[in-house]
């Protein structure tokens, strides 16, 4: 069971690192939503694989005895909230990038870090990027 | 009474959070109950302070399962102080906020997740427990997405997205972490690792580790993973940017600091010996970056990385001594890299740009700004007496006491490049006559506010430099407690 496990995360792990590299943002966020999946089987895992019997103490014990531990279980699942959380917020700025950007390609994204076109002196801030003194974006946001 | 003090830590932001989120509606009911807020915040971080600074500790164990089934938030004199310059950090940007030099888009959710990312660097500074840790990561980490992702320009979305992914590899990676210290231990208390910890064969400790350094140094922005932290910051609003640069990856800092030196003291020395040298290389990249730029919030966002190795270069240093200069080099670096930030918003209010070649003629036409800037970015480089003189002193004389001469010369090097980065703002934005001839400061600024945030750090800079014995006493007596040892 545990090598079946590990043999998983070793191959879920080795696709989302592959994917995230990639160019294309959307399969970027799916990289890394394999990744997080990766982690959370990690996660599962920590608390001992293949034990069937329910989590209960039985009566006159004071301890666990042969089944899998309940607490890993409980992390995985705020895990996998906070990952989905992450992920759907991903897709939508994701989208909202390739709207305004017109572009999906990783590379072509230089708006924050626009590349140098001189050896030894960084491009000048694009004038569109700097803060305008009394606009009032919080209108332009509303649209 | 002391129970809910030692939740204060996330209570006051998370309350904050809800009640401003509720008068959305209400932009300047929302920034008087923010202002609140903070303040009730300041002050609950003063009591914490004062209630551990004998060394004492305030605990309390949620839903009271005792330690170590249960989450504790576990304060003492490190995380209380800590706590304290959060709230400090926050009520200063906040009021700085309320000028107009560089607000940003007063989205009516830009407040309640400013409260949101203090809760989650508060809740990490708090918490002794490693899961929870995670937890106050990933709320760091959403609430700053949003405050990234809300301004909408296409910069700071392209900014978001990288942010985003890095962080998000970051805590993915703590995350698997945790889960395998788990697995060998069957703890996440700080306390009870601790104690575990010492039944593991070291090459597994070594192992785990290592993976969580990587973790925390991915959030601390260390060589070489700090790609998303100058790609991303200086998008940002001014105060938000200064709040941002300040705390966050102070954060990442004070977990490597926990965990190395705290929880599982004292770690294997080959990850010490590899800290060191990532701080090295920190130092030294961060600064050359800055050396290459020419956008104020650029020079100072790879002053920020630059800083970060200083810190951990005396977290590897380790001991007490080790420990002590890393306290005490967080405090000076957040309140001064915080400072000149917001500096840099003024600068852009008055002159209209960050960008250096576009600006120019301040010390012309507002002297007094040119000795605000000086205190902050004369004590960054480590002038005496200036704060971040007894910082670095703490850091070099550990390193020479070991015999790090490498270290040490890299580390004197490295304040010689930022003197160089810091003349280069002072000769461009101060000397240097404006390019635009008719060029004159404008007198509508309103800039008391911003005036008042920025004099205030500028006090505690100076306090801390004439008078760093107290500070460095609370250091040591903070260290001195760390790893086990008797108070």
């Amino acid at each position: 069971m545990i090598a079946t496990i590990a043999l998983v995360v070793f191959v879920t792990v080795t696709v989302g690192v592959y994917l995230s590299l990639s160019r294309d943002l959307f399969r970027v966020v799916l990289g890394l939503a394999m990744f997080g999946s990766a982690a959370n089987l990690v996660l599962f895992a920590a608390g001992r694989l293949g034990r069937t019997a329910p989590a209960v103490v039985t009566v006159g014990e004071t301890a666990l005895a042969d089944t899998a531990n309940p607490l890993p279980q409980a992390l995985v699942l705020t895990a996998i909230v906070i990952g989905f959380a992450l992920v759907c917020f991903a897709l939508v700025l994701m989208l909202r990038l390739i709207r305004d950007a017109r572009t999906d390609d990783a590379l072509a994204l230089r708006d924050a870090e626009p590349l140098p076109t001189d050896p030894v002196k960084p491009p000048a801030t694009d004038q569109a990027f700097e803060p305008v003194v009394g606009a009032d974006p919080g209108r332009e946001v509303a649209r | 009474m002391s129970v809910w003090l030692a939740a204060s830590p996330v209570l006051v932001p998370l309350a904050t959070t809800l009640v401003t989120a509720l008068a959305h509606r209400h932009p300047r009911l929302q920034r008087i109950l923010s202002l609140a807020g903070i303040v009730a915040f300041f002050g609950t971080a003063l009591a914490l302070v004062t209630a551990v600074h004998g060394g004492e500790t305030l605990v309390i164990a949620f839903g009271n399962w005792p330690a170590p089934f249960g989450i504790e938030f576990r304060l003492d004199r490190l995380s209380a102080s800590l706590v304290l310059i959060t709230a400090l950090m926050g009520l200063a940007c906040l009021v700085f906020h309320e000028s107009d030099a560089d607000p940003g888009n007063r989205h009516p959710l830009l407040l309640p997740q400013v409260h949101g990312v203090l809760a989650g660097v508060a809740g990490a500074f708090a918490t002794a427990d490693l899961f929870n840790l995670y937890v106050w990561f990933e709320v760091m980490l959403i609430a700053a997405l949003g405050v990234f992702a809300i301004g909408g320009r296409r910069d700071q979305l392209d900014a978001s997205f990288k942010y985003l992914t890095l962080n998000l590899f970051g805590t993915l990676l703590l995350l698997i972490g945790v889960g395998a210290i788990h697995a060998a231990t069957g703890h996440l208390n700080y306390g009870a690792l601790a104690e575990a910890v010492g039944g593991l064969p070291p090459a597994l400790t070594t192992l785990l580790l290592a993976v969580l350094g990587l973790a925390f140094l991915v959030k601390a922005g260390a060589f070489p993973l700090f790609a998303w932290l100058p790609a991303s910051y200086h998008t940002l609003p001014g105060p938000i940017l200064a709040l941002f640069a300040g705390l966050l990856t102070k954060v990442g800092a004070y977990a490597v600091l926990r965990l190395l030196g705290d929880v599982f003291a004292p770690p294997p020395m080959v990850l010490l010996e590899a800290l060191g040298w990532i701080a090295t290389a920190t130092m030294l990249i961060g600064v050359l970056g800055a050396a290459y730029h020419w956008d104020i919030r650029r020079i100072l966002a790879f002053h920020i990385i630059s800083q970060i190795g200083y810190i951990l270069l005396a977290t590897a240093l380790a001991g007490e001594a080790g420990n002590a200069a890393t306290l005490f080099y967080t405090w000076h670096h957040i309140v001064v890299k915080a400072n000149l930030f917001l500096i840099g918003a003024i600068i852009w209010r008055l002159t209209g740009s960050y960008d250096l070649r576009r600006i120019g003629g301040l010390w012309q036409a507002r002297p007094w700004l040119g000795v605000l800037f000086a205190i902050p970015a004369l004590s960054l480089i480590g002038i005496p007496p200036l704060s971040g003189f007894w910082a670095k002193y703490l850091v070099l004389f550990e390193a020479i006491g070991q015999g790090r001469i490498v270290w040490t010369v890299v580390a004197l090097l490295v304040s010689v490049l930022t003197l160089y980065s810091m003349t280069k703002i002072w000769l461009e934005a101060f000397w240097r006559p404006h390019p635009e001839a008719d060029w004159t400061a404008p007198r509508d600024a309103r800039l008391a506010p911003a005036i008042a945030a920025t004099v205030g750090l500028a006090t505690i800079t100076l306090w801390i430099g004439t008078q760093p014995e107290a500070l460095i006493a609370y250091a040591r007596a903070a260290a001195a407690t760390l790893g086990g040892a008797a108070p």
